[in-house]
């Protein structure tokens, strides 16, 4: 099994969700988020008063699917939130050790 | 008769004492014998109506208006601080108003008069539903209760205004001492001396019988009328036009705030943390009220409901327009983007400027002075107020001082009937009329320059003795824990938003 965490831009989320859907993914954890990376941050003015955000706000996926699956979710989140601009986000896939499904009792694959 | 006494622009309003010579004397030739001036006192219920919603409008100014207004702009921590302070504000000065504040605002105040009222009308003293309070109509009154209750919500939200310039930083307990101390010190005389005269019956009363006992000869009696004449407070004899408060409520407020600021010093942390508003929406909600309730206060500042009163509200809503239109365009020119905060603060500025001269400007003329004060408060807020290292959190001075100056120095240009404006009220040449005076630049200019000097001045020192004086017994500053974790949380108990 493997652990996708993906960070990218929160308008893109609703698409990435269904164009996984359609590949079988079958359940997902999101959390709203703010980091930087090469975009890192912009500025805002209040009245004058210039403030430079370094934090910009990203939506976070974290998804645990088969090993066969990965790297098909890998790319189908890189081709779908694309958007060819600075601050598209990052995927990283972590090896996972167990999954259990807390209503059965069924572990690993059979949880997912 | 009437043409022989009809007197230069000299015996407009605040020049009060000694008719120039040739006057006199036109009125000692004149052959026809004065009546004493008799007047009758009648109350219109068009006017009670206009006036007991121009009240409310003018609370809904303080809460929620003001309240929202400031508290959007503050951290997320500091909201309910910010509410509770102005909330506060207005309940506590309520409450002085009619216990003292009244009577030391609208009242003879003896051999202080000139600057401040008396004692006469503590706990409302005298005052029952039959007392009545002149306009600017001769014969026209109100009900004394409409305009105690209409001026209280003045006294409510000017001390309001001065929190937004120590936002984020002051200590509830200091704060609450200091309004009561401001209120006293400095409102209420400085009301005094700006709005507290006779009304127009008692001028014409004078003023027949000043120009009787002349014609009689009789000089003691030509004295005590002018003297009566003169009992005015000190900025309404000086000429200074203010039609609903630019130097009592704007600049006053304005440099109390100015100077709290620089008191209080700088918050902890700025000008290295983000000290972005926490939100705009309830910012943009306050302006709006704000808005609404302007026009209570510049159009009831008429006091009657009549054609001045249609005037005012058309001078306010084109002049807090235009005010927003200036800063929107300007800062979109010069800082890349036409924000909202940029937007409402215009309204906002405009508003401010245009109080002083709601009832005295024409139309035109309010255009170009919402214009004007968008421009300069903008640039003195995104410019100035940095190059200068002010950390007036909400910027009270750049607009409530700064819209506040350029309104009131503005009313002495624009109330020229050449302008477009509705002239300078004389209600002595011909007694018993309410008759425009011939508008002299310099005077009406040089009048308005004095009232704006003499509040910075009285307002300035007034409220730093205060603040120091509050400084030393109870402090004025929370600790920088305290300030760090917010003062919803320290001083209050609470939070904003729980999730």
């Amino acid at each position: 099994m493997k652990l996708i965490i993906a960070a990218i831009k929160p308008f893109k989320l609703e698409e990435v969700r269904e164009a996984l859907t359609t590949i079988g993914v079958r359940g997902m954890m999101v959390t709203e988020i703010k980091g930087f990376g090469s975009q890192s941050g912009h500025t805002e003015i209040y009245r004058g008063a210039e403030y430079a955000v370094n934090f910009v706000p990203k939506v976070r996926l974290e998804i645990v699917v088969t090993d066969s699956l990965a790297d098909q979710v890998v790319e189908t989140i890189r081709t779908t939130a694309r958007t060819d601009k600075i601050g598209d986000g990052k995927i990283f896939v972590l090896d996972v050790e167990q999954a259990v499904r807390v209503r059965t009792g069924e572990t690993n694959d059979d949880a997912l | 008769m009437k043409n022989l006494m009809k007197l230069s622009g000299l015996a407009a309003l605040g020049a009060l004492a000694g008719l120039p010579a040739a006057a006199q004397d036109a009125a000692t030739a004149a052959a026809a014998p004065l009546a004493p001036y008799t007047f009758e006192q009648s109350v219109n219920n068009g006017d009670v109506a206009w006036m007991s919603i121009s009240t409310i409008l003018v609370l809904l100014m303080t809460v929620p208006g003001l309240a929202l207004f400031y508290g959007g702009l503050v951290r997320t921590k500091n909201m309910l601080s910010v509410l509770t302070q102005v909330f506060a504000i207005c309940a506590i000065v309520a409450i002085i108003w009619v216990t003292y504040g009244y009577s030391l605002a609208f009242t003879y105040g003896g051999s202080l008069d000139t600057f401040v009222g008396g004692f006469s009308k503590a706990f409302l003293a005298g005052v029952d539903v039959n007392s009545k309070v002149a306009t600017f109509t001769n014969g026209v009154y109100l009900p004394e209760f409409t305009f105690i209750a209409f001026q209280m919500t003045f006294a409510c939200i000017t001390p309001a205004l001065i929190v937004g310039a120590f936002a984020e930083r002051i200590k509830f307990s200091a704060l609450m001492v200091f309004i009561v101390l401001w209120v006293t010190l400095i409102y209420f005389p400085m009301a005094h001396m700006v709005w507290w005269w006779g009304g127009p019956d008692f001028l014409a009363q004078e003023q027949t019988a000043k120009l009787i006992a002349e014609a009689a000869g009789d000089t003691a009696a030509a004295e005590a009328a002018a003297a009566n004449l003169a009992a005015n407070g000190l900025l309404w004899n000086w000429g200074a036009l203010d039609f609903a408060g630019g130097t009592v409520v704007h600049i006053n407020a304005g440099v109390a705030g100015l100077v709290g600021c620089i008191v209080l010093g700088k918050r902890v942390g700025y000008g290295k943390e983000s000290m972005a508003p926490h939100s705009l929406t309830m910012t943009m909600i306050g302006a709006s009220l704000l808005f609404v309730g302007w026009f209570g206060f510049n159009a009831g500042s008429n006091l009657e409901s009549n054609a001045i009163t249609a005037l005012a509200i058309v001078n306010t809503f084109v002049a807090a327009c235009a005010g927003g239109v200036a800063w929107m365009f300007i800062e979109w020119a010069m800082k890349g983007k036409p924000s909202l905060l940029g937007l409402v603060s215009g309204v906002v500025a405009g508003l401010v400027a245009v109080t002083p001269a709601a009832g005295f400007a024409g139309p035109m003329g309010s255009v170009v002075l919402g214009l004007v004060a968008g421009a300069v408060c903008f640039l003195f807020v995104a410019y100035v107020k940095n190059a200068l290292g002010l950390d007036d959190s909400l910027d009270v001075f750049g607009v409530h001082g700064i819209g506040g100056i350029i309104g009131a120095i503005a009313t002495g240009i624009l109330v020229n009937p050449a302008l477009g404006g509705a002239g300078i009220p004389d209600y002595l040449s011909q007694p018993g009329t309410l008759q425009v005076a011939e508008y002299v630049a310099s005077t009406a200019i040089m009048a308005q320059i004095k009232a704006v000097l003499f509040t910075l001045v009285f307002s300035g020192v007034g409220s730093f003795i205060l603040y120091k004086l509050v400084d030393m017994t109870i402090g004025l500053r929370v600790k920088q824990d305290v300030e760090r974790e917010g003062l919803d949380l320290a001083e209050h108990g609470e939070r904003a938003y729980s999730s």
